[in-house]
């Protein structure tokens, strides 16, 4: 019978819908409900992984709000703009935290957080991402060996761009037996990252008080944008 | 109370969902490199089944026999999606962890399979508890493979702890093989084929050793619940 049918249909049409209803209302005030501490929690995580690249007592400025946009460039490795983390005391900047990706690792992309002071010497670096074998390439990784701390103090000074390697290829930089094609690309990364900031230091470390952030935000964020024309 | 019983015995050892069933492998070999990931993710999965067990036996008269996996699937993920934003929100290190496996769980076809096959058909109470001691089964496979793999592949016992329950249980993590270098087979997926392979061998040993040891048992009706469950999803 058709009025059957028909019946059975609209019966069957709003138990789907009461159930999506219902369900997406559930999800909705869990969202609300954990929308801050999530939010405060990354801000927490990431505030501790900066510790890790530049310690807390040498800055005592908002790090995390303290932004600067920058462009997608090649020697950063960023396809998508990002932005940097300016790290200032007495609204006179330290360091400038920046994210870098090599996208040449042995599985898949690598991400850097790269801390380098106003004077171009790096502060540290952490691998915040990667997919490299466990147990071969893994030890760029901090929770599994210290190599990633032979960056500290390192500069292009220091350091010539040629020399910028692992031992192996003639370079300064030592690596453990098993892995070479990971450490070979954090090191060139690191290395782009400082070139990086030698070409746009002038920007990065541009003296902006607090108080004038606020002011001239719009204006601000135009004149921040760098490394426009920039590729490699 | 025997239907517990019942239940109990299924879900750990009769058809328990890491060796007999064999539902969800995806998670059973991906995350099993420690302990901790182990359990973490099996009882993640038990409280999701808990609680879809627990919201479609109730309403289980209710549903149209034929949009009755819809209706299930969108359960699931909208539990999933709720445990996930807590994680996220109170435990971020785990969920640092567990990652994608947690959405994940939304595919784990023990999931779907046990809400289609028991909770619509039971009792609330019954349903509940057969979700969660089914995940509990699933918990005890992952554990139990996490354990192998993470005493062969790195030497240590418990490493991670301190992510899901905080820096102080640091100590608990135990070296069972000092100056271990490791042995990256365990770590890698094969290692997870070969545990589990080992797990499904050691329940088939234990399963025959018991029926030759009495044999004058014999299997009494099948009741509806140990029903094997038809690994078709």
């Amino acid at each position: 019978m058709p009025e059957t049918i028909f019946k059975h249909t609209i019966k069957t049409a709003i138990t789907l819908v009461a159930f999506a209803f219902t369900f997406t209302l559930l999800m909705t005030v869990v969202y609300q409900v954990t929308k801050t501490p999530i939010a405060e929690s990354e801000a927490a995580a990431r505030i501790a992984l900066f510790q890790q690249v530049i310690p807390h007592d040498r800055y005592d400025n908002a790090v995390l709000n303290d932004t600067i946009d920058i462009l997608p460039s090649a020697l950063l490795g960023n396809k998508k703009p990002t932005t940097a983390n300016i790290a200032r005391m007495n609204d006179k900047p330290v360091a400038v935290i920046l994210e870098a990706v090599a996208h040449d690792g042995y599985s898949g992309d690598i991400k850097l957080l790269v801390a380098i002071d106003y004077n171009g010497v790096i502060s540290g670096v952490r691998v915040i991402q990667h997919t490299e074998t466990p147990g071969l390439g893994d030890y760029i990784d901090i929770a599994k060996s210290q190599w990633i701390k032979l960056f500290d103090q390192e500069s292009l000074i220091k350091t010539n761009s040629s020399n910028w390697t692992v031992t192996k290829d003639g370079g300064t930089f030592d690596y453990m037996a098993g892995a070479t094609i990971t450490p070979r690309v954090v090191i060139k990364a690191v290395n782009k990252a400082l070139q990086y900031f030698k070409e746009n230091k002038t920007v990065l470390l541009k003296e902006t008080a607090k108080e004038i952030i606020k002011d001239v935000v719009k204006e601000d964020k135009k004149a921040n944008k760098v490394g426009k024309n920039e590729s490699i | 109370m025997s239907q517990f019983k019942d239940i109990t015995e299924n879900g750990i050892w009769k058809q328990n969902p890491g060796v007999v069933q064999l539902l969800g492998l995806c998670p059973t070999l991906a995350v099993t490199t420690t302990v901790v990931n182990g359990v973490s993710l099996g009882l993640a999965t038990a409280v999701v089944m808990a609680a879809s067990s627990g919201a479609v036996s109730p309403v289980r008269k209710f549903i149209p026999n034929e949009i009755r996996l819809p209706v299930f699937i969108l359960v699931i993920a909208a539990l999933v999606t709720v445990i996930d934003l807590l994680i996220h929100a109170y435990a971020l290190p785990l969920h640092k962890v567990l990652g994608i496996f947690i959405p994940l769980i939304v595919v784990n076809c023990i999931v779907l399979g046990r809400v289609d096959a028991f909770a619509a058909k039971n009792p609330p109470a019954h349903a509940i508890w057969d979700g969660f001691i089914m995940g509990i089964g699933l918990t005890i496979v992952l554990a139990l493979l996490g354990g192998m793999r993470e005493v062969l592949g790195k030497g240590t016992l418990f490493s991670g702890l301190d992510l899901a329950l905080g820096e102080n249980f640091k100590h608990v993590v135990l070296t069972v093989i000092p100056d271990y270098q490791g042995f990256l087979l365990a770590a890698l997926p094969p290692g997870a084929f070969l545990g589990l392979a080992f797990l499904i061998a050691a329940h088939n040993w234990a399963e025959q050793y018991k029926t030759n040891k009495k044999p004058t048992i014999t299997p009494g009706p099948e009741s509806e619940l140990s029903e094997p469950l038809k690994p078709a999803y």
